[in-house]
């Protein structure tokens, strides 16, 4: 479980998680990029999309 | 595929981690082969090192980043790498009017453009080409920066805007819009095989199919028709993996539009229940690295 960076809710993190993965806050929505640390996962704000994304 | 030496284990290059490549990782796992994941992000790579790490390592390109895609495979191939789909294939689907020419001199039927490099060269062009017309960027995706032109005015607001916009925006790709059920084709080709395809309909009161503006899918029938263009447009663009975007012309039949060369296909297995994730694995797998 981690917080919400932008509303501070909590943010649930599946156990067949992995790193890089996207999650999304489930109050406000805010998208964030897990990161490997020591016990677990912490998380970066994602970039959301970009001018060259997709297919 | 050509027979020759293939590796046992793979690397997953990608910048964001969605679906398909969470669920390319997870069937690699499952098969117990070796799998790599390189975030793009963190990559640096000395262009100039004779004996690179990557040298015959087979790389699943999943960069959804055009950019980041197109210049890590150009970076990892000229390195020694075997990367899936090679840089010809990013280039030639990468550009929509490179694809276009690619695909319709192989004769594969495509929607009518015409192109300009100048608003006023365009806007004089679509009085003879005819409204409405659709204005799309030649790198782009998603959708976006695509505008209907229904007639001159609508048409005369957009270019100027694009006046403004990087140089890119003022080549102008101009399309017939093609009548058609409410719904297009995208495909999965793997190899040489069309592993499943489905129909995306627009959301309603948008013209656009795309799944990421909302529309819904159904499962499509690969009939000996789709199945001959998609092998056909997949093998004129170089394609390893790619995913073929048709429309139903009711004039001209099926009409290719679009191939994609990191192709997205969670709503392909969703519908279809196709694993074309095991599918990319075991197509990698077979891959020559010689």
């Amino acid at each position: 479980m981690v917080k919400c960076e932008e509303c501070d809710a909590e943010i649930k993190i599946p156990a067949d998680s992995i790193e890089g993965e996207i999650v999304s806050c489930p109050d406000c929505g805010s998208s964030y990029e897990l990161v490997k640390s020591e016990g677990g996962f912490t998380t970066k704000p994602a970039q959301v999309v970009g001018e060259d994304w997709g297919q | 595929m050509t027979e020759g030496k293939t590796s046992s284990s793979l690397t997953l290059l990608y910048d964001t981690i969605r679906w398909e490549e969470k669920a390319i990782y997870e069937a690699a796992k499952k098969k117990g082969i070796e799998i790599k994941k390189i975030d793009c992000k963190d990559l640096v790579l000395d262009l100039n090192t004779p004996h690179s790490e990557f040298h015959s390592q087979i790389i699943i390109q999943r960069c959804v980043s055009y950019f980041k895609s197109l210049h890590s495979t150009a970076a990892l191939e000229g390195l020694g790498a075997k990367v899936i789909n090679p840089l010809d294939t990013a280039i030639n689907c990468g550009n929509k009017l490179f694809t276009h020419m690619i695909i319709q001199k192989k004769g594969i039927r495509t929607p009518k453009v015409i192109t300009a490099f100048s608003s006023e060269s365009a806007l004089s062009a679509l009085d003879d080409f005819g409204y409405p017309a659709i204005i799309k960027p030649t790198i782009g995706s998603w959708g976006r920066l695509i505008a209907l032109l229904r007639d001159k005015e609508a048409a005369k607001a957009v270019f100027e805007d694009r006046e403004h916009m990087f140089p890119l925006y003022q080549i102008y790709f101009l399309e017939e819009f093609v009548s058609r059920p409410p719904r297009d084709i995208r495909a999965i080709v793997v190899g040489d095989d069309v592993v499943a395809a489905i129909y995306r309909y627009s959301e309603k009161d948008e013209w656009k199919t795309n799944m990421a503006l909302g529309g819904r899918a159904e499962n499509c029938p690969i009939t000996d028709e789709l199945e001959d263009i998609c092998i056909k447009s997949s093998q004129a663009v170089g394609g390893k993996i790619v995913g073929v975007d048709l429309m139903e012309s009711s004039k001209d039949g099926l009409l290719v539009h679009e191939v994609n060369n990191t192709t997205e296909f969670k709503n392909t297995v969703r519908i279809t229940g196709i694993n074309i994730q095991d599918m990319i694995v075991d197509y990698s797998l077979r891959y020559p690295i010689n």
